[in-house]
């Protein structure tokens, strides 16, 4: 079995639009390992938050406006944090 | 039944443009369950309550939001920044809850020492001046001293918010001659937040002027709830009452009450 052509070789190929099978952006201070492609939307979808129930904060910029959510792609060393209401004084 | 006093016996508390008809403001936190917290709040006639701003805790399901057991259209919610330490992290938590989208308010606190939980007040003029150019209503909680509350009114604060005494402690009102200074000296409201414990201490509190009292742990920790959130509503509007009605000058001697002539010989 031949070996396996090292991985330079397909970023040659995709020429400046490099796909990997997946990325590991941080949420909540933990890796998440998820497609590339993913957006915001998919997050909490895969999370099954309400979008209305919570707030995210992209690398350090509060989302404010939720129908980006959809368009805002994840990549690895993207931090994420997703917050919500709970009790307090 | 209503929770609010006649209209002809106290006017409505302003703040921020807006008015408010009960001087109570209620926390959320530390209730055993969300049921007893619920009726509580309900029982305390609050139309101000506060939430904390957290990670959702992505390992478990996603009922936790405080909003599934409070309707935001029945209560004003007012996000805090408990647990902050410096005037960056309250900013930011700040600027979280109100993305959360309900309005532009915010109990700011920037804590200066884990043990007893005070203010660190030069974080929190540094604060208070960030988010009142970003357009926030500032209700800052401070210690209860005159200069500082005065600073936070030129900061732009919508309303400051001395303790009583520490957060949580339930000491009651450590220094009535300080928080009447306050009151007597600003312009905007004047709510005392922290260290009531009591139906007493609320209605001492709002004897000596003050506009409204922020409680939490006074309910939460109390055996019954929902009895005490009964009591400190009605000791709040009989403080505010008493305050309105202006007591008596204290005396040491006595006055006879019945007439002292047309005594039998």
């Amino acid at each position: 079995m031949p070996d396996a052509p090292p991985l330079s070789i397909f970023r040659l190929m995709s020429a400046g639009t490099v796909h990997r099978s997946s990325i590991t952006p941080v949420v909540n201070g933990q890796p998440k390992a998820m497609a590339a492609g993913s957006t915001v939307a998919d997050l909490l979808r895969e999370f099954q938050l309400d979008p209305h129930l919570v707030v995210v904060e992209y690398n350090r910029t509060i989302l404010r406006d939720r129908t980006t959510y959809a368009a805002q792609l994840l990549a690895s060393g993207d931090t994420i944090e997703i917050v919500h209401f709970v009790g307090g004084g | 039944m209503t929770t609010v006093v006649a209209p002809a016996l106290d006017s409505p508390l302003v703040m921020g443009g807006r008015e408010f008809h009960s001087r109570l403001l209620v926390g959320t936190g530390k209730y055993a369950t969300n049921d007893d917290m619920t009726r509580a709040i309900q029982a305390s006639g609050a139309e101000i309550v506060t939430v904390a701003v957290r990670r959702v805790n992505l390992q478990r399901s996603n009922d936790e939001s405080i909003l599934h057991h409070l309707d935001p259209a029945r209560y004003f919610l007012l996000a805090n920044t408990a647990g902050c330490y410096t005037a960056d992290d309250a900013v930011r938590y700040a600027r979280l809850g109100r993305a959360a989208g309900f309005n532009e308010w915010v109990k700011l606190e920037v804590i200066g020492d884990p043990q007893t939980l005070l203010p660190d007040t030069t974080g929190l003029l540094d604060a208070t001046r960030t988010l009142a150019a970003d357009g926030f209503k500032v209700l800052a909680y401070t210690n209860d001293d005159l200069i500082t509350a005065l600073r936070l009114e030129d900061a732009g604060a919508a309303c400051v918010m001395p303790l009583a005494s520490p957060i949580g402690s339930g000491l009651g009102l450590l220094n009535p001659f300080s928080i009447r200074t306050i009151k007597s000296r600003l312009t905007v409201p004047v709510i005392v937040d922290a260290g009531v414990g009591t139906a007493s201490d609320a209605c001492v509190t709002m004897e000596q002027g003050v506009d409204g009292i922020l409680m939490n742990t006074a309910l939460a920790a109390a055996a019954d709830p929902v009895r005490m959130a009964t009591a400190m509503r009605l000791a709040v509007e009989a403080g505010r009452l008493a305050y309105l009605a202006g007591r008596m000058p204290r005396r040491e001697i006595a006055v006879p009450s019945s007439p002292t002539a047309g005594m039998l010989e």
